[in-house]
């Protein structure tokens, strides 16, 4: 009888086992993180760990997660991620471009093991990267601040002139003036990517200047909440934020932001490579995909605005609006986009100039 | 009743040395504390942070990676400490050893020579000697502080390699991103166990400590700057030059910290980047100390501040705390390190029955 039950029972395993849905393997996967600052409570690496956060919750069970943070992006790199792997690791993720070399070292020594690099442009068989759009939420936030701008001046607080940046100055400037022709955008290079002083500073040259639309490329919340405290002296001066939602930093003045969501993307393809069906990747992802999305919008935006935002959107999402779309303009006057044509991947990722509009010029190499 | 402090007539040389063991001892037992406090296992908080990061063959070439640098610099350091000569700019000097070294690197991307590598290593020692050679002259030009110019000087050089890195040495290939080229493999160093990191960097460090133990302990100049160092005035009645102390205490500095510039940038990382070095020019004062400024002690301290760093990776890996566990253990260690230094030179006094 105790047999009879103890078959009974095995086969029902047997056939549980052989059903997809007790496919997975009984032991979790375990992913690792790798992360180029601490996690804090607003900023690129934070908004990395809410995905991590997302995806171990909608794999719960399946897979266990670890991280290291502040890892330096020299020489330690490379022993992080292998010691990852080495401690029980089947994917790493590593979430800043200094990791890349790293990376890739580590990939080919552990073939049986799948890496994924954030925003660089090696892959391998068992490497992949991705990255986002992060300049079709900028076009937007030009949008709104050149429909709200009074003194037809925005300032931009970024941190080193790299094609990802310049993609988002640029796409800046261009959904501003194409609401309000008149429109110039000041930038000023802080040459880091956390500086909470210096952008602070930044931020206050800029709105001694004019500048009424404030937004910035760098880690931290200090622009946002510069212009917050400037915001009592000045009621139409406004910022965006980058990023994180980082509105409890700017409740009067952050009009919006373009967030960073990384969550869908982990959960995606750590399940592919759980179910053995992962076949490279090279994701490049926007809004269609769900990677970057608009905070919420303050209730300081006039309802015409919102709408209009809303249905660029839906535009860009439907892929019948680019940012780069032509004409582009050189800052110089050179055409670089033809009308009737939008600017492709390989030239956006080699983008190493201002679009007309900019008022700043590109520190010279 | 009162509590005084006063000199002792003869500090202990015993415990001189022994006081960098006293000092990682109540380290080890603070950080049991501290892992109890987080609500962690204390004995499997210290398996993971200090015990882990020996565990195997790749950690420990690891550990002896990491500690390369450390000990270049350091040791280069305590000859101008000794001598009071106060250089905190080593990692500016190690930026521009890499620069110096590096740059060769990329102007001869064919070169088939095996000379390149300890052309580099030249290159990188004189980047790093002119680099301290600025604030030795303007103080003994101008009398002024050396450990602010040299301090100073540390941002200027990390400026340098950022424009560079951005302009002119990036990349042509490498989509805008700052970074040059990676090297050619003539300009790597060899590794010298396989399958692990640790590569001839490691030999030059080695060689550098025996160097440096040479100068101090046997050679004339090197007394002449211990003399300086400790007594200002005995060093002047004898004769030896003050501005040839501070010469030779900041150039040896330069050195060593270039070529350890040049171990990185040729070593584990391959090109030159923004992120050459997670701070090893501050983190060698620390191991100068602890080590005594004896160059065996920097050896051993060299090793200890690789397993802190280390450790606090393994720690967030694996008992899920935050990275900053490993400044605490620095901290703690030079905490206890120069507490123990002050009772050394210093001892209580109970002062009975006066007011």
């Amino acid at each position: 009888m105790q047999r009879l039950k103890s078959s009974i029972t095995l086969l029902g395993l047997g056939l549980l086992a052989a059903s997809p849905l007790a496919a997975a393997d009984p032991a979790p996967t375990q992913v690792g993180f790798v992360y180029v600052s601490p996690v804090g409570d607003a900023g690129w690496t934070y908004q990395h760990d809410q995905g991590r956060k997302e995806m171990e919750k909608a794999l719960a069970g399946k897979v266990t997660t670890k991280f290291v943070e502040n890892v330096p992006e020299g020489a330690d790199a490379e022993r992080v991620v292998r010691q990852m792997i080495t401690g029980g690791a089947k994917i790493v993720f590593t979430t800043s471009f200094g990791y890349m070399n790293a990376t890739e070292k580590v990939a080919v020594a552990f073939p049986n093991n799948f890496f994924f690099h954030a925003t660089g442009y090696k892959t391998g068989k068992n490497m992949g990267i991705y990255n986002a759009r992060f300049y079709e939420g900028r076009y937007l936030c030009g949008v709104i601040a050149g429909k709200m701008t009074k003194s037809h001046i925005a300032g931009y607080v970024a941190a080193f002139p790299i094609p990802e940046v310049l993609q988002g100055i640029n796409a800046f400037t261009e959904g501003m003036r194409s609401v309000d022709p008149k429109a110039e955008v000041r930038v000023i290079w802080v040459n880091s990517w956390f500086d909470p002083g210096k952008e602070r500073e930044a931020a206050l040259t800029l709105i001694s200047q004019g500048a009424d639309m404030i937004t910035h490329h760098t880690d931290s919340t200090a622009v946002v909440q510069a212009v917050e405290e400037k915001h009592k002296e000045n009621a139409n001066l406004y910022s965006f934020s980058y990023h994180s939602d980082m509105s409890k930093y700017g409740p009067k003045s952050c009009l919006t932001g373009t967030t960073h969501l990384w969550g869908d993307f982990y959960t995606r393809v750590v399940k592919e490579v759980m179910a053995g069906t992962w076949k490279g990747t090279n994701v490049w992802g926007g809004m269609k995909d769900g990677m970057i999305k608009l905070a919420p919008l303050n209730a300081a935006v006039p309802a015409p605005v919102k709408t209009l935002v809303v249905k660029l959107e839906k535009e860009i999402i439907a892929g019948k609006l680019h940012p780069f779309d032509g004409p582009v303009i050189a800052q110089d006057g050179k055409e670089l986009v033809p009308k009737g044509k939008s600017m492709t991947d390989a030239e956006l990722g080699g983008m190493n100039y201002y679009v007309k509009g900019v008022a700043s010029t590109l520190p010279k190499n | 009743m009162w509590l005084r402090i006063e000199p002792r007539p003869e500090p202990s040389r015993l415990m001189r040395y022994l006081s960098p063991l006293l000092a990682v001892a109540l380290m080890l037992i603070c950080g049991m504390v501290l892992f109890k406090v987080l609500g962690k296992s204390p004995v499997e908080g210290f398996k993971v942070f200090f015990l882990q990061p020996m565990a195997d063959r790749y950690s420990v070439a690891e550990l002896f990676l990491k500690a390369t640098p450390l000990m270049l610099c350091a040791v280069g350091l305590s000859v101008g400490f000794r001598g009071n000569v106060w250089n905190i700019g080593a990692e500016g000097q190690l930026l521009v050893g890499a620069l110096a070294g590096g740059g060769l690197a990329l102007h001869f991307p064919n070169s088939q020579s095996p000379f390149l590598l300890p052309a580099m290593f030249m290159a990188g020692a004189l980047g790093g000697m002119l680099w301290a050679a600025i604030p030795a002259w303007l103080r003994t030009r101008f009398n002024a502080n050396e450990i602010l110019t040299s301090l100073m000087l540390v941002y200027v050089a990390e400026l340098m390699v950022s424009w560079l890195v951005h302009g002119p040495w990036k990349d042509p290939d490498g989509f805008n991103f700052p970074q040059t080229r990676m090297f050619q493999s003539k300009a790597i160093l060899p590794v010298l166990v396989e399958g692990t990191r640790v590569n001839a960097a490691l030999v030059v460090a080695l060689g550098a400590l025996v160097v440096g133990w040479i100068f101090m302990n046997r050679s004339f100049l090197g007394y002449q700057m211990k003399v300086s160092g400790q007594a200002e005035r005995a060093g002047r009645y004898a004769g030896f030059s003050a501005r040839r102390t501070v010469w030779l205490g900041m150039l040896i500095g330069g050195c060593c910290a270039g070529l350890a510039g040049v171990s990185e940038v040729a070593g584990p990382i391959g090109q030159i980047t923004e992120h050459i070095s997670p701070g090893y020019g501050f983190a060698a004062m620390i191991v100068a100390f602890v080590g005594r400024l004896e160059p065996v002690g920097i050896f051993f301290a060299s090793l200890l501040m690789a397993l802190l760093y280390m450790g606090g990776e393994q720690a967030q890996q694996y008992l899920g705390l935050p990275y900053s566990i490993s400044k605490v253990f620095q901290g703690l260690l030079l905490f206890f390190l120069l507490g123990s230094d002050v009772f050394i030179h210093f001892r209580l006094r109970l002062d009975r029955g006066r007011k």
